[in-house]
């Protein structure tokens, strides 16, 4: 019985040549059926290599797949499910497959033992990155990437279970069947686009008909049960905390007439389970003897299963073996060690054409058949570092049930229990365990497994252990003798298990060579643990759909459209987009706008959308005393309808946060935050309010996005506002002060808060309507202002004017700053405690040296002063002895007409008037300075009171 | 034994029977002058110059495992000095100045490949911080250059420019940046220190110190108690439970880091390259692989392994910024210990015990730091004066606020 | 990783943000005399067990509770979850 359908034939290429397979094979099974021996280079010395393996284990049959300029590389054959078209092609050669000049590393192989690169290349320095390396790194890698974007779908998924069964397998498919018509949520998960596991290879009889026959059936019953999931091609590639699961699943790799894929390639899964059954099944090993790497030498099981599965006629071939499991295979000649014969030698460069004995006697084949006993698929016992356990009996590491992960059962042959009997009294015992009763078992062959250790042939010759890093039985014995016997150093020093199968095959083997030279037994040499993933996974994968635009969210104000109808340019502020300048026709960069807005808010009246920043409502009989501890200044004397500039600082005496805050009632406060710390503000002051008063009387709510502001600045701000302000509220000078809050409505009738508030140093005056009239009001107060030749501005012309004003923002609340380094040390009220009070009085945070915020204008006023210059004394090197602070905000001032900057200085508020270099090596630009006061505009204040 | 091309081939003619043990296995001695707890590079290396350097005799390192199995074993090998704060760029360039000289040095090729270090800027506040700290490089000697965008592409030209969600406005590149294999680093420091008699002995266990009235005259081990003059611990990513033994606290909270590797690809990206916008940063080593990594899962944590949402941040990132690497997949996963410190700045300095000195809190960031953090260890050992660049690594400047804040993120370890 | 929030059930630990040792919930009293090394060890020391470690969580993608979360730092087992409010009114 196999699985080919031999009525749906497809078209596939391997390096170019046409070649034809069915429904049912693997790209593996398809090259086979073409008798193709050769199809891969190995790392190292680019020895010919043919397929190993017929699963997941391959170590040899790498390939590309091409499609449109883009390559995936690295794909196993026997994981290639085979379509129409395929394009196939192999790598890691030069310049092909056939005649790959890279293979004079094979000949040159004594000089190239474990390690010899630590000990040479050394010679003259230079010549490592010009010539050593490029060399090594051009021979190494396996396939390429192409330079083109992945173009493919990538989709995310959670999952929930009762019962996770990774396997489907005998013990796998037995132990959903139980659990699922027990009724729980089952989901059973297989990495093989068919389930059925080693049924669907050996031929056995289960009660009395074959076993596909009952996987057929078994898999019919599954299906109908709607609690059961059946997902086929999806490894559970890692176990994490909590009974997660990580989870892959190969939706397709075919390409459509357009050349794409569609819908999702893979779908990466989080499952998360209550319980698990580990059904993983076990992997075969080869055995290490001289040149046992050539192409046509490959597991016997994988060969059985080319046979039966796959419908593969490999004429006439011959097994070696240590064990009883190939008992199995329809071989002509077994070669089985434990009646002490082995193979000492084949030949057959980019074939195998003999094998020749211990005894001398050659034999002539072109396929072997290698089986060095089989290895548990323990990997997911390992992923939270439980460590397996030596087995004398079945010479392998079985789980350890003392380090198994929580919930976690394992059976079958991943628990080194091989006979199909054995697998299916796992699992009734696994699921009697869960409380799942089931009946009878059926009949199933309960042949033992009987094998002896016999691991490697010693010899001159190389006889290879990790297949694909070429690593033979004498890298290890080379590594131990150079001191390097701890199984750790030893894989870290030949390269041993760290290719792409993780040393599935080869782990076991490479321990029982390095246990014989150490003279210890295995379990005393090591183990070796495995970590995530099972199979390599896509990066695309664990990437998902959030590539390209879609890596974050995006965040928009209620003025976006409005902004991008006038010419906005955005800028990225955490995940908000906001205008940074509105470009007007006949402007000619950047500058042009930024110096109009800046210039026309001052002369006139300017809009801008301030909404992203943090809003917190505050509310409580203790909203007050709440205030004063997380602000370093008093707020519970905040008389209401009044706002107040705010302070915050952390614990540990650095500058958090500043913005204002307005009182509406005796227990309402409004704060708002900068757009960047909105979100850990608010975090800090839940913390406050929880952890550390939770007596309190106060509740605390975000509502940055429940309302739109914007700042209307400049001397015709209020007489502007004034025409949309509902007449019963009084905005004028004498009733609404500067610093003044209060509710009122606008437009007739539209519920707003208007605050005094002045960012830019002019009269100005913050508005704010719920989210949804932000658009209206936006457009609104542009009509209103038409006759004022009112200007949005954005963020740069904002950055310009704050600057003018000195007003720190966040290049100076950089959190090494303190109130005292911001000029705002009289801040800190001296009456009350408040976070981050006693650790800003540190020694080292108050000298009389300790930098101090203040303003910079170059001395010749055409030079451009520069973000990120260092202040170095007039004379003194330049060197990092003599640093004296760095700039920290420079801004065009159109208003003065030069370049002004602030910055930190060492005992800066003293220096006033001293002259500087303002160092800038990686802008080429030192330039004269001069400390001044970095209120540059209106430093009494006088416009903002108008 | 000095190695050597012409060894190599000599070896290869006869059958690899002449090389020799990189290291001794010695048994411990009663007594030392100085032993250094902690086989990873930090206390190789320090053996090692205090043997080279410092003419200090009867050194023993004592390693709980095997040697180099800690963070010297499991990291993504980056080395630079790239710097903001003089505090830190002074160190880091002299420990990249070792690098430098390394292999001639030791007489072993840990492949000190300064192919480049790019760190990508996506907002003008990025860009200013990186013209400042580039200045910084360059005010302590070491090279940087700070690039627009076209400069960006020119080096990397198969990064996302044109559907970024975080679009990229340029770079700060440090030309003698690079990667160095990281294992190479530990065996060549244990093999040069060997060749001048330290003893380095593997499966010894510190479980305790001997202090009394102040002073520390020796350790007891899982191989016995052994004296010593002066005991330097390091063990970065266990020194709170090492330290605990000696009752001390420290300002350090463990927690795990995981990086990733690729499946082998040929040459594909030049230098390292970190982004600005997520938590990614990736090279190529030299058999192929891409080796990358992102932030730390945020927890303290032991178990030296992580979880799947970190995972799935690092690989979004990546994604995004070069999105060919869709295609190439995930070989394996793992998580180191890190030694968190309150300032992410590390600690090199005597402990308030007579004869106990203490290296650690190196975050994720000391590998780069090795052959500095060495030199610096055993200047302070042998002569009780800090070594220059290190200085600033005191104990006490948290009490005195002399933090060492390259984020600006204060004293929460995980934002380090 | 799983976190048994107390009052909205099991939810994944990608909801929540992490702070630290529950010990910053114990704020030295500003007034002492000793207050500025209380602070220092406060704000900068920490026992750092490998073992049960009692630690802050914040759930910012849920209800914004704060959360006092025993955790063993070697194998990641949670074994007890409380509302930090609860804890600090406690103590």
């Amino acid at each position: 019985m196999n699985l080919i359908d031999k009525n749906r034939p497809f078209n596939f290429k391997f390096d170019g040549k046409a070649l034809q397979g069915f429904e049912g094979d693997t790209l593996a099974s398809a090259l086979l059926r073409n008798k193709i021996q050769l199809v891969g280079r190995s790392f190292k010395y680019h020895r010919p290599r043919g397929i190993m393996g017929a699963g997941s284990e391959e170590s040899n049959a790498l390939m590309e797949i091409h499609n449109q300029g883009v390559i995936e590389p690295n794909r196993r054959a026997n994981m290639i499910k085979l379509f129409d078209g395929l394009d196939v092609r192999s790598q890691n050669r030069m310049p092909s497959l056939n005649f790959d000049v890279m293979a004079i590393n094979d000949f040159l192989s004594p000089f190239l033992a474990a390690g010899f690169y630590y000990k040479t290349f050394m010679w003259p320095r230079a010549f490592w990155e010009k010539l050593y390396e490029p060399l090594i790194r051009n021979a190494a890698g396996l396939g390429r990437l192409s330079t083109n974007p992945d173009p493919d779908r990538y989709d995310k998924g959670f999952l929930h279970c009762d019962t996770l069964i990774i396997g489907a397998g005998p013990s796998g498919l037995m132990s959903a069947l139980i659990a699922g018509r027990s009724g729980a949520r089952v989901i059973i998960a297989d990495e093989d686009f068919e389930m059925g596991g080693r049924l669907l290879s050996d031929p056995q009889e289960i009660d009395g008909a074959s076993g596909y026959e009952w996987v057929s059936s078994t898999l019919a019953e599954l299906h109908s049960m709607p609690n059961v999931r059946l997902m086929p091609r999806t490894s559970v590639f890692g176990n994490y905390d909590h009974g997660i699961y990580g989870a892959l699943e190969v939706k397709t790799d075919e390409i459509n007439a357009q050349g794409n894929i569609k819908g999702a390639r893979q779908v990466l899964w989080r499952i998360y389970s209550q319980n698990t059954i580990l059904a993983a099944g076990a992997t075969e090993r080869p055995i290490a003897f001289a040149n046992n790497d050539r192409p046509g030498i490959m597991l016997a099981s994988a060969m059985r299963t080319y046979e039966t599965r796959y419908d593969i006629d490999f004429g006439k071939y011959a097994i070696l073996s240590n064990n009883s499991s190939t008992d199995k295979n329809r071989s002509d000649q077994t070669i089985d060690t434990r009646a002490d014969i082995w193979i000492a030698d084949t030949s057959g460069r980019k074939g195998l054409k003999s094998v020749t004995l211990n005894s001398g006697e050659k034999i002539a084949t072109n396929w072997l058949g290698m089986s060095g006993g089989w290895n548990p698929n323990v990997h997911l016992t390992c992923h939270k570092r439980g460590r397996p356990k030596w087995d004398d009996v079945n010479a392998c590491f079985c789980p350890d049930p003392n380090t198994l992960p929580d919930a976690m059962q394992v059976i079958g042959a991943a628990n080194g229990e091989f006979t199909t009997h054995a697998a299916f009294k796992g699992a009734k015992k696994a699921c009697a365990n869960l409380g799942h009763k089931s009946g009878k078992s059926p009949k199933a062959d309960d042949a033992p497994y009987e094998v002896g250790a016999f691991w490697h042939v010693k010899g001159k010759k190389r006889a290879w252990v990790d297949f694909q890093n070429d690593v033979t039985s004498k890298d290890i014995i080379l590594a131990h003798q150079e001191g390097f016997s701890s199984v750790e150093h030893v894989k870290r020093y030949t390269t041993l298990g760290m290719a792409t199968d993780q040393g599935r095959t080869s782990n076991v083997v490479g321990l029982a060579v390095l246990a014989e030279a150490r003279g210890d037994s295995i379990p005393d040499t090591g183990t070796t643990i495995f970590r995530p993933p099972y199979t390599p996974v896509s990066i695309g994968a664990f990437a998902g759909p959030h590539g390209g635009q879609h890596f974050k969210p995006i965040r928009k104000t209620p003025s976006h459209k409005f902004a991008e109808e006038n010419g906005a340019a955005f800028v990225e502020t955490g995940y908000w987009k906001r205008a940074s300048w509105f470009a007007k026709p006949g402007e000619q960069g950047w500058r042009d706008s930024v110096d109009r807005e800046a210039f026309n808010t001052r002369r006139s009246v300017g809009i801008c959308d301030v909404t992203t920043l943090g809003k917190i409502d505050v509310q409580g009989a203790d909203a007050g005393k709440f205030l004063n501890k997380v602000y370093a200044n008093t707020f519970s004397t905040l008389k209401v309808g009044r706002c107040r500039y705010g302070l915050m600082l952390r614990e540990d005496g650095m500058a958090m946060d500043d913005g204002t805050c307005a009182r509406f009632s005796d227990t309402h406060y409004v704060m708002t935050t900068t757009t960047a710390n909105a979100v850990t503000v608010f975090r800090h002051l839940e913390f406050v309010r929880q952890c550390l008063f939770p007596n309190m009387d106060i509740h605390l709510i975000s509502t940055t996005e429940q309302w739109a502001q914007y700042a209307v600045a400049g001397p015709n701000s209020r007489k502007l506002l004034q025409k949309i302000v509902d007449p019963e509220f009084d905005i004028s000078n004498e009733e609404f002060a500067y610093m003044g809050c209060q509710k009122i409505t606008v437009c007739g009738g539209t519920r707003a808060r208007i605050f005094r508030l002045s960012f830019s140093g002019e009269l100005a005056f913050e508005i704010a309507v719920p989210t949804r009239y932000g658009d209206t009001l936006v457009r609104k107060l542009m009509e209103a202002g038409e006759e004022f030749d009112v200007d949005m501005y954005g963020t740069e012309a904002l950055g310009v004017m704050r600057i003018e004003k000195g007003h720190a923002a966040g290049n100076e609340l950089n959190g090494t700053t303190t109130a005292l380094n911001l000029g705002l040390g009289g801040f800190v009220a001296k009456k009350k405690d408040c976070i981050g009070k006693v650790l800003s009085q540190r020694e080292g945070l108050i000298g009389d040296d300790v930098l101090r915020m203040v303003g910079f204008t170059a001395i010749n006023p055409n030079d451009t002063i520069t973000n990120g210059a260092h202040f170095i004394k007039m004379g003194d090197p330049k060197d990092a002895a003599h640093d004296q602070g760095y700039m920290t905000s420079i801004a065009y001032s159109p208003e003065l007409g030069h370049f002004i900057g602030i910055g930190f200085l060492k005992g800066g508020d003293k220096r006033k008037g001293e002259e500087l270099m303002a160092v800038d090596f990686v802008r080429n630009n030192h330039i004269k300075v001069k400390v001044v006061s970095s209120h540059f505009i209106d430093p009494d204040g006088e416009r903002l009171r108008a | 034994m000095r190695y050597s091309a012409l060894k190599v081939l000599k070896e290869g003619l006869t059958g690899h029977k002449g090389w020799k043990p990189a290291w001794r296995k010695p048994d411990p001695k009663a007594a030392y002058d100085i032993i250094i707890v902690g086989g990873g590079g930090h206390g190789l290396a320090a053996a090692y110059y205090l043997a080279k350097k410092f003419d200090q005799k009867r050194i023993a390192v004592l390693e709980k495992g095997w040697i180099g199995g800690g963070n010297v074993g499991r990291n993504t090998t980056i080395v630079r000095s790239n710097y903001m704060l003089h505090e830190n760029e002074g160190f880091y360039e002299f420990a990249l100045k070792l690098w430098e000289k390394q292999e001639q040095d030791l007489n072993y090729n840990t492949m000190v490949s300064q192919r480049g270090i790019l760190n990508l800027a996506h907002t003008d506040p990025q860009r200013h911080a990186f013209a400042r700290r580039g200045n910084s490089m360059i005010l302590n000697g070491a090279d940087a250059v700070l690039l627009d965008t076209a400069g960006v592409r020119k080096i990397c030209p198969f990064l996302n420019f044109d559907d970024a969600r975080f679009p990229i406005r340029g770079g700060l590149w440090q030309k003698r940046g690079g990667t160095v294999r990281h294992d190479a680093v530990a065996w060549g420091y244990a093999r040069a220190a060997d060749m001048r008699g330290v003893d380095i002995i593997e499966n010894c266990e510190v479980t305790g110190f001997d202090i009394k009235d102040g002073v520390c005259s020796g350790v007891q081990t899982s191989r016995g108690p052994i004296k010593a003059k002066k005991i330097g611990v390091s063990v970065a990513g266990s020194s709170s439970r090492v330290m605990a033994m000696a009752g001390m606290r420290l300002p350090i909270e463990t927690h795990v880091l995981q990086a990733f590797v690729s499946e082998g690809l040929k040459p594909t990206i030049p230098g390292v390259v970190t982004y600005g916008a997520g938590h990614f940063y990736v090279s190529q080593s030299d058999k192929g692989g891409l080796v990358f990594g992102g932030d730390l899962d945020g927890y303290n944590s032991y178990a030296q392994r992580g979880n799947l949402p970190v995972v799935e941040d690092v690989c979004e990132g990546g994604v995004s910024l070069i999105p060919m690497i869709g295609k190439a997949r995930l070989l394996r996963m793992w998580g180191g210990l890190m030694d968190m410190s309150m300032d992410g700045s590390p600690i090199i300095d005597k402990t308030h015990i007579d004869g106990l000195y203490f290296n650690g809190g190196w975050c994720y960031g000391g590998f780069k730091a090795t052959p500095a953090s060495g030199f610096a260890f055993a200047q302070l050992l042998a002569t009780d004066v800090s070594h220059d660049t290190a200085k600033a690594y005191r104990m006490d400047r948290f009490s005195k606020g002399l933090m060492i804040d390259e984020k600006g993120q204060g004293g929460q370890p995980n934002l380090h | 990783m799983i976190i048994n929030h107390p009052l909205l059930g099991p939810r994944d630990a990608a909801e929540f943000v992490y702070l630290g040792d529950a010990s910053l919930m114990q704020r030295p009293n500003p007034k002492s005399e000793t207050a500025a090394e209380d602070f220092h060890n406060y704000q900068y020391l920490r026992n750092n067990p490998a073992g049960e470690h009692k630690e802050l969580w914040y759930h910012e993608q849920g209800d914004r509770s704060w959360l006092v979360v025993t955790r063993n730092t070697l194998s990641h087992e949670i074994t007890h979850v409380e509302l930090a409010r609860d804890v600090a009114r406690s103590s």
